[in-house]
Protein backbone atom coordinates (compact mmCIF):
# COMPACT_ATOMS: atom_id res chain seq x y z
CA UNK A 1 0.00 0.00 0.00
CA UNK A 2 1.16 3.78 -0.90
CA UNK A 3 1.02 6.51 1.82
CA UNK A 4 -2.55 7.03 2.18
CA UNK A 5 -3.63 10.22 0.34
CA UNK A 6 -5.84 11.97 3.01
CA UNK A 7 -6.29 15.14 1.22
CA UNK A 8 -6.25 18.76 2.62
CA UNK A 9 -9.75 19.38 1.76
CA UNK A 10 -11.74 23.20 2.03
CA UNK A 11 -12.95 22.61 5.37
CA UNK A 12 -9.53 21.92 7.05
CA UNK A 13 -8.31 25.27 8.50
CA UNK A 14 -5.19 26.85 7.20
CA UNK A 15 -3.43 27.68 9.82
CA UNK A 16 0.62 28.01 8.23
CA UNK A 17 -1.42 30.91 6.24
CA UNK A 18 -3.42 32.26 9.30
CA UNK A 19 -0.24 32.43 11.48
CA UNK A 20 1.79 34.36 8.66
CA UNK A 21 -0.96 36.90 8.74
CA UNK A 22 -1.18 36.68 12.50
CA UNK A 23 2.80 37.38 12.76
CA UNK A 24 2.47 40.15 9.88
CA UNK A 25 -0.17 41.85 12.45
CA UNK A 26 2.03 42.15 14.97
CA UNK A 27 4.88 43.99 12.85
CA UNK A 28 7.19 40.52 12.04
CA UNK A 29 8.89 41.23 8.94
CA UNK A 30 9.95 37.74 8.12
CA UNK A 31 7.22 34.56 7.72
CA UNK A 32 7.82 32.08 10.49
CA UNK A 33 9.62 29.08 8.94
CA UNK A 34 8.23 25.33 9.42
CA UNK A 35 10.42 22.53 9.00
CA UNK A 36 10.45 20.60 6.07
CA UNK A 37 12.41 18.13 4.68
CA UNK A 38 13.05 16.64 1.32
CA UNK A 39 12.51 13.03 2.53
CA UNK A 40 11.02 11.35 6.08
CA UNK A 41 12.30 8.59 7.39
CA UNK A 42 10.33 4.97 7.96
CA UNK A 43 10.99 1.68 8.94
CA UNK A 44 8.61 -0.69 9.97
CA UNK A 45 7.93 -2.11 13.39
CA UNK A 46 9.77 -4.91 14.63
CA UNK A 47 7.28 -6.87 16.92
CA UNK A 48 3.14 -7.11 16.50
CA UNK A 49 1.67 -4.34 18.66
CA UNK A 50 0.74 -6.86 21.11
CA UNK A 51 4.21 -7.17 22.46
CA UNK A 52 5.52 -4.04 21.77
CA UNK A 53 6.09 -1.19 24.35
CA UNK A 54 5.02 2.02 23.70
CA UNK A 55 6.35 5.52 24.59
CA UNK A 56 4.01 8.98 25.11
CA UNK A 57 5.77 12.09 24.16
CA UNK A 58 3.96 15.74 24.23
CA UNK A 59 5.36 19.14 23.12
CA UNK A 60 3.80 20.30 26.79
CA UNK A 61 6.11 20.66 30.14
CA UNK A 62 5.42 19.67 33.40
CA UNK A 63 3.16 21.98 35.56
CA UNK A 64 6.00 22.52 37.89
CA UNK A 65 8.03 25.74 39.09
CA UNK A 66 10.74 24.42 37.01
CA UNK A 67 8.93 23.17 33.94
CA UNK A 68 7.03 26.75 34.11
CA UNK A 69 9.91 28.16 33.49
CA UNK A 70 13.15 26.37 32.08
CA UNK A 71 12.05 25.16 28.69
CA UNK A 72 13.95 21.98 27.94
CA UNK A 73 13.80 17.92 27.66
CA UNK A 74 11.59 16.62 30.90
CA UNK A 75 10.72 12.84 31.35
CA UNK A 76 8.36 11.93 33.87
CA UNK A 77 7.25 8.32 35.21
CA UNK A 78 3.82 7.24 33.99
CA UNK A 79 2.66 6.69 37.57
CA UNK A 80 1.70 8.62 38.90
CA UNK A 81 -0.17 10.23 35.81
CA UNK A 82 0.02 13.95 36.53
CA UNK A 83 -2.95 16.03 36.82
CA UNK A 84 -2.59 18.89 34.52
CA UNK A 85 0.87 19.88 32.45
CA UNK A 86 1.63 23.33 31.63
CA UNK A 87 0.69 24.49 28.23
CA UNK A 88 -0.06 28.26 28.42
CA UNK A 89 2.74 29.37 26.02
CA UNK A 90 1.46 26.91 23.40
CA UNK A 91 -0.69 27.59 20.38
CA UNK A 92 -3.55 25.56 21.10
CA UNK A 93 -6.70 27.13 20.58
CA UNK A 94 -7.76 29.13 23.89
CA UNK A 95 -11.23 30.38 22.27
CA UNK A 96 -12.65 27.35 21.55
CA UNK A 97 -11.19 24.66 23.67
CA UNK A 98 -9.33 23.87 26.91
CA UNK A 99 -6.49 21.82 28.25
CA UNK A 100 -7.74 20.64 31.54
CA UNK A 101 -8.08 16.73 30.84
CA UNK A 102 -4.73 15.85 29.62
CA UNK A 103 -6.00 12.71 27.93
CA UNK A 104 -7.03 15.33 25.69
CA UNK A 105 -3.46 15.97 24.48
CA UNK A 106 -1.13 12.90 26.52
CA UNK A 107 -2.68 9.57 26.08
CA UNK A 108 -1.32 7.93 29.19
CA UNK A 109 -4.58 7.38 30.71
CA UNK A 110 -4.99 5.65 26.78
CA UNK A 111 -1.99 3.80 26.39
CA UNK A 112 -2.83 2.25 30.33
CA UNK A 113 -6.16 0.95 29.11
CA UNK A 114 -4.84 -0.31 25.99
CA UNK A 115 -1.72 -2.28 27.69
CA UNK A 116 -4.30 -3.41 30.22
CA UNK A 117 -6.70 -5.00 27.26
CA UNK A 118 -3.62 -6.74 25.46
CA UNK A 119 -3.92 -4.02 22.56
CA UNK A 120 -0.61 -3.40 23.13
CA UNK A 121 2.66 -5.19 25.51
CA UNK A 122 3.63 -2.00 27.66
CA UNK A 123 3.83 1.50 28.29
CA UNK A 124 7.17 3.18 29.01
CA UNK A 125 7.32 3.72 32.27
CA UNK A 126 8.36 7.09 31.51
CA UNK A 127 6.57 9.93 28.97
CA UNK A 128 8.86 12.79 27.64
CA UNK A 129 8.10 16.47 27.10
CA UNK A 130 10.01 17.70 23.99
CA UNK A 131 9.67 21.81 24.06
CA UNK A 132 8.66 23.75 21.08
CA UNK A 133 11.77 25.92 19.26
CA UNK A 134 11.84 28.40 16.93
CA UNK A 135 15.37 26.88 16.62
CA UNK A 136 15.12 23.48 14.28
CA UNK A 137 18.64 22.79 15.46
CA UNK A 138 17.76 22.34 19.01
CA UNK A 139 15.14 20.11 18.42
CA UNK A 140 17.20 17.95 15.75
CA UNK A 141 20.91 18.22 17.11
CA UNK A 142 19.68 18.25 21.36
CA UNK A 143 16.33 17.46 22.05
CA UNK A 144 15.60 14.71 19.67
CA UNK A 145 18.26 12.45 20.52
CA UNK A 146 18.12 13.27 23.82
CA UNK A 147 14.84 11.13 23.72
CA UNK A 148 15.83 8.98 21.63
CA UNK A 149 18.68 8.38 24.07
CA UNK A 150 15.85 8.19 26.90
CA UNK A 151 13.49 5.88 24.52
CA UNK A 152 16.23 3.08 24.06
CA UNK A 153 16.81 3.25 28.10
CA UNK A 154 13.47 2.20 28.36
CA UNK A 155 13.87 -0.68 25.66
CA UNK A 156 10.73 1.32 23.50
CA UNK A 157 9.59 0.07 20.48
CA UNK A 158 6.86 2.24 19.16
CA UNK A 159 6.35 6.29 19.92
CA UNK A 160 3.61 8.60 19.41
CA UNK A 161 4.48 12.15 19.72
CA UNK A 162 1.50 14.08 20.28
CA UNK A 163 2.55 17.99 19.06
CA UNK A 164 0.34 21.19 20.55
CA UNK B 1 3.99 8.53 14.43
CA UNK B 2 1.81 11.84 15.27
CA UNK B 3 -1.21 12.22 16.14
CA UNK B 4 -1.88 16.07 16.05
CA UNK B 5 -4.24 18.40 14.39
CA UNK B 6 -3.32 21.25 11.53
CA UNK B 7 -2.61 18.65 8.58
CA UNK B 8 -0.94 21.37 6.59
CA UNK B 9 1.71 22.04 9.07
CA UNK B 10 2.51 18.17 9.83
CA UNK B 11 2.25 17.12 5.98
CA UNK B 12 4.77 20.40 5.29
CA UNK B 13 6.91 19.07 7.42
CA UNK B 14 6.41 15.10 6.95
CA UNK B 15 5.94 12.54 9.36
CA UNK B 16 6.03 8.55 9.32
CA UNK B 17 2.34 7.94 10.12
CA UNK B 18 0.23 10.64 11.23
CA UNK B 19 -3.39 10.49 12.75
CA UNK B 20 -5.54 13.26 11.73
CA UNK B 21 -8.13 14.94 13.97
CA UNK B 22 -9.74 18.00 12.66
CA UNK B 23 -10.36 19.47 16.12
CA UNK B 24 -9.54 23.06 17.40
CA UNK B 25 -6.03 22.45 18.58
CA UNK B 26 -5.15 21.50 22.28
CA UNK B 27 -6.65 18.43 21.80
CA UNK B 28 -5.86 15.91 19.01
CA UNK B 29 -6.53 12.99 21.34
CA UNK B 30 -10.24 13.86 21.64
CA UNK B 31 -12.49 16.31 23.23
CA UNK B 32 -12.24 16.86 26.72
CA UNK B 33 -14.01 14.39 29.06
CA UNK B 34 -14.82 12.21 26.38
CA UNK B 35 -13.23 9.09 27.18
CA UNK B 36 -14.39 6.95 24.54
CA UNK B 37 -13.35 9.06 21.98
CA UNK B 38 -10.22 9.59 23.15
CA UNK B 39 -9.42 5.83 23.69
CA UNK B 40 -10.62 5.18 20.04
CA UNK B 41 -8.51 7.80 18.21
CA UNK B 42 -5.34 6.00 20.48
CA UNK B 43 -6.35 3.07 19.11
CA UNK B 44 -7.04 3.84 15.21
CA UNK B 45 -3.42 5.47 15.56
CA UNK B 46 -1.80 2.54 16.99
CA UNK B 47 -3.26 0.73 13.99
CA UNK B 48 -1.29 2.93 11.42
CA UNK B 49 1.95 1.15 12.70
CA UNK B 50 0.42 -2.10 11.48
CA UNK B 51 -1.29 -0.51 8.16
CA UNK B 52 1.34 2.20 6.94
CA UNK B 53 3.77 0.62 4.48
CA UNK B 54 5.41 4.26 3.24
CA UNK B 55 6.24 7.30 4.90
CA UNK B 56 3.41 10.27 5.36
CA UNK B 57 0.65 7.40 5.82
CA UNK B 58 -2.06 9.57 6.89
CA UNK B 59 -5.62 8.77 8.49
CA UNK B 60 -8.13 11.43 9.26
CA UNK B 61 -10.18 10.11 12.70
CA UNK B 62 -14.18 9.64 12.01
CA UNK B 63 -14.83 12.36 15.10
CA UNK B 64 -16.43 15.42 14.69
CA UNK B 65 -15.72 18.54 17.09
CA UNK B 66 -19.02 19.46 17.00
CA UNK B 67 -22.16 20.32 14.45
CA UNK B 68 -21.70 23.93 14.61
CA UNK B 69 -18.09 24.88 12.91
CA UNK B 70 -17.80 28.26 14.30
CA UNK B 71 -14.82 27.40 16.11
CA UNK B 72 -13.03 26.97 12.62
CA UNK B 73 -12.85 30.44 12.25
CA UNK B 74 -11.47 32.25 15.60
CA UNK B 75 -8.16 30.94 15.69
CA UNK B 76 -5.61 33.71 15.04
CA UNK B 77 -8.58 35.74 13.68
CA UNK B 78 -7.54 39.64 12.67
CA UNK B 79 -9.92 42.16 12.68
CA UNK B 80 -10.54 45.11 13.35
CA UNK B 81 -11.34 44.40 17.22
CA UNK B 82 -7.99 43.45 17.95
CA UNK B 83 -5.40 44.51 15.17
CA UNK B 84 -3.86 47.74 17.46
CA UNK B 85 -3.51 45.07 20.42
CA UNK B 86 -1.78 42.61 18.19
CA UNK B 87 0.80 45.52 16.70
CA UNK B 88 1.44 46.41 20.38
CA UNK B 89 1.78 42.80 21.50
CA UNK B 90 4.71 42.52 18.67
CA UNK B 91 6.50 45.63 19.85
CA UNK B 92 6.14 43.94 23.69
CA UNK B 93 7.41 40.37 22.24
CA UNK B 94 10.69 42.05 20.26
CA UNK B 95 11.20 43.80 23.38
CA UNK B 96 11.37 40.72 25.27
CA UNK B 97 13.53 38.93 22.70
CA UNK B 98 16.15 41.51 22.77
CA UNK B 99 15.89 41.21 26.17
CA UNK B 100 16.12 37.50 26.84
CA UNK B 101 19.08 37.63 23.90
CA UNK B 102 21.25 40.05 25.99
CA UNK B 103 20.76 38.12 28.85
CA UNK B 104 22.16 35.27 27.07
CA UNK B 105 18.84 32.75 26.49
CA UNK B 106 19.89 30.95 24.07
CA UNK B 107 15.68 29.50 23.92
CA UNK B 108 12.33 31.53 23.39
CA UNK B 109 9.10 30.52 23.74
CA UNK B 110 6.82 30.19 20.98
CA UNK B 111 4.47 32.71 19.98
CA UNK B 112 0.81 31.66 21.32
CA UNK B 113 -1.59 32.96 18.28
CA UNK B 114 -4.40 33.09 20.29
Amino acid sequence: MAASDTPFIANDIPYMERTRKFYRAQGYESDYVWAHFPTTPFIQPSKPLQESRVVAITTSMPDTELGRSNRTVYSNPIKPQPQSMYTEELSWDKKATHTNDIASFLPLEQLEALATEGFIGSVSPRFHCLPTEFSQKNTLEKDAPEILTRCQEDKVDLAILVPL
Amino acid sequence: MVVGSAMDIVKHCGVARYCYSDFPLGNPCGKPGNKVMQLAIIKQALGLFESAEAPNYTERTAHSWSEDDSWREGYAKIDDSNREELRLRGEARRAEQAANKAAGCSRSAMIAES
